[in-house]
């Protein structure tokens, strides 16, 4: 039976930012999350300002959360109503910093030694040896971390955790600076070093790369809030929510509403209703609703939540549709509408429970899109419609152009191909084009 | 040269430097880790003596350790004689006088240890004591040796506190730097400059200590996963 063993429900108010971009004292940002975690790899995934940070911290005892409960390996960490906050010196909770703090003046095994200092000086050596040999670093022990390379330091500091056998490991962005191959070297060895251990691992980044990398769950927090939880395949490749559709790279969203539904199909049409919701960036905190105080963000959260549920309900999907991770309904918060068009662009989406007239999103890959030159007949992809280019960027081999429709030149496709599709096509500014994009291309994201 | 005065000058020094060891650390560290809203005024205290004319320090030390004041008649009552003009008083007046010399640098040395480094530590489970003991005090030597020198050579060099606490008493509160003003009115500019030259010595091999020290100890400040500041050039030395 596996255990969850990392139980969190961390509460958090923080005080207002005076001087912050909208000038209002009232802005306050908060964390509320809950979630297990069971032995193995999660991934804590979000832009940066989420609060990725924060909630590590509350865990290794860092911050003191305002409410909630904080459970490892049956050890209660914190809880606000029994009144218990242990100290960090006594949480067992192994924690690797972005800058690792390895020890500067220790040797490599003073390092890993340190957090053993209750053992007797026999299992001291026992237990750096083999942790020394599991993370390939034996040949080092009499170093200095100055003496030693980047991969090598995030070896030691990953060991000096380990060692000294914690309840659970928080890792943030440890391996951020480091090139691929080491990483995944690094990687395979902390796998290995967990399959005996099994001990639950909280793995925080902002990159896409890393969350398929590595991680066995995903959870996605945007401010302050878990937005979806699922395997990374699930909650990314299949987005239910916006920010998370912007996290997980979809260049192109787009308002619509809901034309027609082909329950026998498992289809429906959706007008195109806006121009493009996002550039590819993720949104900033500069939207209306930070400028509420922070009741009436809350019942604007919770209206939208309504809103969610009764249009879109996220949690019944057709069998045709992959089945995607939890979603915590009520958690987005509002944004900025974007300018609303009335196009006469119609594209095919796969079905959801919704009916016709009702509003939602959809987020479409640019590498999802595929361009003709001329007219594609007897093709199985059910959205093909003309376009102009309109700009042509070049980033490093990958081409992005932006399209303009025909049926209305307001909307705008974000388009990824290859240097050879290029040159092969003529794309270029002005050229005319066919957009291709099949169906199950075009995922349904809820507002 | 007046061996007694500077025997006398060396012991004084060096008392004060080790009382400002034991003593300056806890201050310092209370000063750097110290939360407390107020703390200003305990630094502006502790720096006090920096800008003070030392008379201004002698006078009101003379106050307070003198036969009236309640510190001056303890000090009766348990050993049958006052504070001022003995040793005991001037050593209590150095210390004071010295202070910010030694706390200073400490706290400096402090503040300059990582805070990851200790949130570190506490991660695997050190208490406070052990994580000073362990990574503040170690990584903080260059501090530790600044302080103590500085807080010695300032002792040596003292003169208007040691003639306003101590008086001029040879053996038990004549001091070198005293020695040397007693010459030059006496118009001995020979033997005035014989001990100057020993002192000027003796203060510039202080000084170049503190720094050769900080050159070879030194850990780079924030050292976190930086570029090695100081490569090996055996590569492997220690394996």
């Amino acid at each position: 039976m596996a255990l969850p063993v990392l139980e969190a429900r961390i509460q958090k108010r923080f005080a207002p930012v005076a001087g912050s971009s909208s000038g209002s004292l009232e802005e306050a940002s908060a964390l509320d999350v809950a979630f297990d975690t069971p032995p193995g790899f999660t991934i804590l995934f979000g832009a940066s300002g989420a609060g990725k940070t924060t909630v590590l911290n509350c865990i290794a005892g860092m911050v003191r959360p305002d409410a909630g409960r904080i459970v490892a390996d049956d050890t209660v960490l914190f809880d606000a109503e029994q009144r218990i906050h242990l100290p960090v010196a006594r949480r067992r909770v192994g924690y690797v910093f972005q800058d690792l703090a390895l020890f500067p003046h220790l040797t490599v095994e003073q390092n890993i030694a340190y957090g053993l200092a209750n053992l007797d000086r026999q299992e001291q050596k026992t237990r750096t040896d083999s942790v020394l040999s599991s993370f390939r670093i034996e040949p080092l022990r009499h170093r200095k971390p100055a003496q030693i390379s980047g991969g090598e330091r995030q070896r030691v500091a990953l060991a000096r955790e380990l060692v000294t056998d914690p309840r659970a490991l928080l890792l943030d962005e440890p391996l951020a600076a480091l090139d691929l191959p080491t990483k995944s070297l690094i990687i395979d060895d902390l796998r290995a070093w967990n399959l005996l251990r099994r001990v639950p691992i909280l793995y925080v980044t902002h990159t896409r790369d890393e969350v398929f990398a590595l991680g066995e769950r995903v959870l996605v927090l945007d401010r302050g809030r878990i937005l979806a939880q699922g395997t990374p395949h699930e909650v990314m490749t299949t987005p239910r929510y916006e920010t998370v559709a912007q996290l997980a790279g979809f260049e192109n969203i787009f308002d619509a509403e809901v034309e027609a539904v082909h329950e026998d199909r498992g289809t429906m049409t959706c007008k195109v209703m806006s121009c493009k919701v996002m550039t590819c960036k993720v949104r900033t905190r500069e939207a209306t609703d930070d400028q509420a105080t922070p009741r009436e963000a809350a019942t604007q959260e919770v209206a939208s939540g309504e809103v969610t549920s009764a249009e879109v309900k996220p949690g019944e999907v057709t069998p045709g549709e992959v089945t995607a991770g939890e979603v915590t309904a009520g958690a987005v918060t509002a944004a900025d509408p974007p300018p609303t068009v009335n196009s006469a662009l119609v594209l095919e989406t796969p079905l959801v429970r919704t009916a016709a007239g009702s509003r939602l999103r959809i987020a479409i890959r640019a590498g999802d899109v595929l361009l003709a030159t001329t007219e594609p007949k007897e093709i199985s992809a059910r959205n093909v419609f003309p376009g102009k280019v309109f700009t042509v960027e070049r980033r490093d081999v990958i081409i992005l152009a932006r399209v303009q429709t025909t049926a209305d030149p307001q909307v705008e496709f974000l388009v990824q191909l290859t240097l050879a599709a290029r040159d092969a096509l003529g794309i270029a500014e002005g050229r005319e084009v066919w957009l291709i994009i099949k169906t199950h291309s075009c995922h349904l994201v809820a507002r | 040269m007046n061996l007694q005065a500077l025997w006398l000058t060396i012991r004084l020094a060096t008392l004060v430097a080790l009382a400002l060891l034991v003593l300056g650390l806890p201050i310092a560290y209370w000063i750097t880790y110290s939360r407390w809203r107020l703390k200003f005024l305990v630094e502006a205290v502790v720096a006090l003596p920096l800008v003070l004319p030392p008379t201004v320090l002698g006078f009101y030390l003379l106050i307070a350790l003198g036969p009236r004041s309640p510190l001056g008649r303890w000090w009766q009552a348990l050993t049958g004689h006052t504070l001022v003009f003995t040793f005991e008083g001037l050593l209590v007046g150095s210390i004071l006088y010295s202070l910010p010399f030694a706390v200073q640098p400490f706290a400096a040395a402090f503040a300059g240890v990582d805070d990851s480094l200790l949130a570190a530590s506490a991660m695997l489970g050190a208490s406070r004591w052990r994580t000073f003991r362990r990574i503040i005090l170690p990584l903080s030597v260059t501090g530790l040796v600044t302080g103590t020198v500085l807080s010695f050579a300032h002792t040596l060099g003292e003169f208007g506190l040691v003639l306003m606490v101590g008086g001029n008493i040879p053996g038990v509160t004549r001091t070198v730097s005293i020695d040397i003003y007693d010459k030059v009115q006496a118009v001995d500019y020979a033997g005035a400059n014989q001990t100057a030259q020993l002192l000027l010595v003796i203060s510039f091999l202080l000084l170049s200590c503190v720094y050769a020290v900080n050159r070879a100890v030194g850990y780079p400040a924030g050292f976190g996963n930086t570029v090695p500041q100081r490569k090996n050039k055996n590569g492997a030395a220690g394996a």
